[in-house]
């Protein structure tokens, strides 16, 4: 039986690590929830903003968060010139999955022009720091990663409950019709959720850059988990894929702790199915 | 994708007599440019996908091969044209794709992929067509079961077995060797094989081993792996990772405030492991190095100034030449020589005189008459020291005031 230290440390370590997969998550679930669309190329647009950090700090030295000054904006018009797309071509959801799959191959390809197939690290002083607590260590960029995505998801959170705004998205995606008779403009509501979706992107991307290693074929990495992620905490809900994304990285660490490392996705995918069979109200 | 090399021009020909001046070719071959209707040589490699990184060194080497051979007499007086195709790291696309080369493109002669899976896969192909197949990087000889596969790689018939003791042999020459250890592994085919073997052998050797994991390949949460090996507190941490993988799971130990006292890596990224801040003392496989004693063997200075200029113009952060882009250089030392040797492209006859005869390779002298067509094994010991890696054992092979230093 492991130590309680391990077990604490293990739990720290994955939900710290499930504050990652919430980050990605938010984007993709609020354009698959609000928006009715499975968009593929938020994870090459999180590494495209990663690769553009690195390229940024290492030849121009700029610092990372100025780096996300300009990244989050640029990902914002992306998103938003994204999504005219989809509405000038009148894309469905089963469409979009297959569209962005393809617009985020062709992006992994680009970034392996440019930056090439060889791994690419973003070496900063504070990447490895830790902040010790008892027996504990919590690592600052990854807990800073989860302020940040805490304080997105929160916000964002209230954006969609308590606006004008974010119930009007609520509303349309409910019912854009509905919605629209009462004076919604669902398309340009639309624009803006693809862009604060694309920003999101930015952000994880910036974090991305700081914390792991980069290479083209990782934009597939966290696919498989933040799929779940998504699905667990409920689409369009940011605070629920917070939530999830700590769950998961919390269940898969303790897991990792107690029997072999290899049953960690076990762990998710096995949470994945618990709950699209029993669909608790609670969730 | 299709990349042709080697449809050869006179700047190439003339650069490349001009290596080959100083070659270490049979002197029987003459030395006048290649001509005539072009061998092709078709092969594949993962220019995307997971297997990316080390593929694009393996490119390299081929090319600089191919120049060179066609600097030379090409084949059979012949020049080369080099046929790859991207498999993109996909065992199913290397079978697909080798047959395309085999069948449809007619090429004359294979080379093998990069990597296991997709050796593997290629083999298959190769065994169904006759052809003989050249392969650097399969690290489970026992799985090379067709009698035309030939490694280029001295890994030797039982690395399981052999290497495990080399890396023991060096740790019990440390001032305190260690006496408990922690294998870590991916569950990549090759990793895990060589896990199993180095558990055994620690076993058998009285080195207690205290954990034995395996994590799913490609995983990047490293955080309760760690506190798993902090907790161990092993002498010796031993870890059968790819490509990042030690990368990420030395981070997330120093995460925790804790350096592993030796700690050896099976296939790591050379790169960025050795311009890691934890990379440090990082103890690694290897066959072959840029120093002496190696410098000084048949032509290995020019491969490694030809394979740093191509890797600056391909943009790749690490330009030094390593064991991987070694292997693809004797990979076609090995068809070359046979070829030639053999005065034909048929492959039962290149098949047969490989199975003959010694072959002089950027390695040294290869052999292909033991078991799955291996000769001696000849795997080594590098160390990154001053974030550079160094070969410190056997001790014979360290270059010169280089000793594997404990931590």
């Amino acid at each position: 039986m492991p130590s309680a230290t391990l077990l604490g440390q293990a739990l720290i370590s994955g939900v710290l690590a499930g504050g990652m997969y919430g980050l990605l998550a938010m984007g993709l679930s609020l354009s698959w929830g609000l928006l009715r669309l499975v968009n593929l190329s938020h994870f090459a647009l999180a590494f495209l903003s990663a690769y553009i950090v690195y390229e940024l700090g290492t030849t121009w030295h700029v610092a990372p968060w100025w780096s996300a000054a300009l990244v989050v904006p640029a990902m914002f018009g992306i998103g938003a010139a994204q999504h005219w797309l989809f509405d000038r071509f009148r894309v469905n959801e089963l469409a979009s999955l297959l569209i962005t799959f393809s617009v985020a191959v062709i992006l992994e390809a680009g970034i392996q022009l440019y930056w090439t197939a060889d791994f690419r690290r973003y070496e900063t002083p504070y990447a490895t720091r830790s902040i010790k607590a008892g027996p504990f260590f919590i690592p600052v960029l990854e807990l800073a990663l989860c302020l940040v995505a805490g304080a997105l998801a929160w916000g964002t959170w209230l954006w969609l409950r308590k606006t004008f705004v974010g119930k009007a998205l609520r509303a349309s995606a409910e019912d854009a019709g509905i919605a629209a008779a009462y004076g919604v403009n669902h398309r340009q509501l639309a624009y803006l959720l693809s862009g604060v979706g694309a920003g999101y992107a930015g952000i994880a991307g910036t974090f991305i850059a700081l914390i792991a290693t980069l290479a083209p074929a990782e934009i597939w990495t966290w696919l498989g988990v933040v799929f779940a992620v998504v699905i667990i905490g409920r689409l369009g809900n940011p605070l629920g894929a917070l939530l999830a994304g700590m769950l998961i990285g919390a269940s898969q660490s303790v897991a990792m702790a107690i029997f072999s490392p290899a049953w960690a996705p076990v762990v998710s995918f096995s949470m994945l199915i618990v709950v699209l069979l029993w669909d608790p109200e609670w969730i | 994708m299709i990349e042709r090399v080697g449809t050869w021009r006179r700047r190439r020909v003339l650069a490349g007599m001009a290596a080959g001046a100083a070659s270490f070719a049979a002197p029987s071959i003459s030395r006048a440019a290649p001509s005539g209707k072009p061998v092709k040589v078709g092969g594949t490699l993962s220019l995307t996908g997971f297997l990316a990184q080390t593929a694009a060194i393996h490119k390299i080497a081929a090319e600089i091969m191919v120049e060179e051979i066609n600097g030379r007499n090409g084949l059979l007086g012949r020049p080369v044209e080099y046929v790859l195709l991207d498999d993109q790291s996909k065992p199913e696309m290397a079978r697909s794709l080798y047959e395309k080369l085999i069948t449809v493109d007619k090429v004359d002669l294979i080379q093998g992929p990069y990597a296991t899976a997709p050796i593997l896969a290629a083999m298959g192909v190769a065994q169904r067509y006759g052809k003989v197949m050249i392969q650097s990087s399969m690290g489970i000889p026992k799985l090379q079961t067709y009698d035309r596969a030939f490694p280029a790689t001295p890994f030797g018939p039982e690395p399981d077995k052999t290497y495990p003791n080399v890396i023991l042999d060096a740790m019990a020459s440390i001032p305190t060797p260690p006496k408990t250890m922690v294998v870590l592994t991916s569950k990549f085919p090759s990793a895990q094989f060589m896990a199993k073997g180095m558990q055994k052998e620690a076993e058998a050797r009285s080195v207690k081993v205290l954990l034995y994991l395996e994590y799913e390949s490609g995983n990047h949460d490293f955080g309760a792996i760690a506190a798993r090996v902090k907790e161990a507190n092993p002498d010796f941490l031993w870890v059968g990772s790819l490509g990042l993988e030690s990368n990420l799971l030395l981070e997330a130990l120093r995460k925790l405030d804790y350096a592993p006292r030796n700690h050896f890596h099976l296939y790591p990224a050379p790169g960025p492991l050795a311009l890691s801040p934890d990379g440090d003392r990082a103890l690694c496989s290897t066959f072959i190095e840029p120093d002496e004693p190696f410098m000084s063997r048949p032509g290995m200075k020019r491969y490694a100034a030809e394979y740093k200029e191509k890797a600056v113009k391909a943009n790749l952060p690490y330009t030094t030449i390593d064991a991987q882009a070694c292997g693809m250089i004797s990979e076609w030392q090995i068809l070359e020589t046979a070829v030639n040797a053999a005065g034909s492209l048929d492959d039962a006859r290149i098949a047969a005189w490989l199975k003959a005869h010694k072959v002089d390779t950027i390695y040294g002298r290869l052999r292909f008459d033991g078991p799955y067509n291996h000769g001696d094994a000849a795997q080594m010991i590098k160390q990154v020291q001053h974030k550079e890696w160094k070969v410190v054992w056997p001790k014979e092979f360290a270059a010169p005031g280089v000793k594997l230093i404990a931590s």
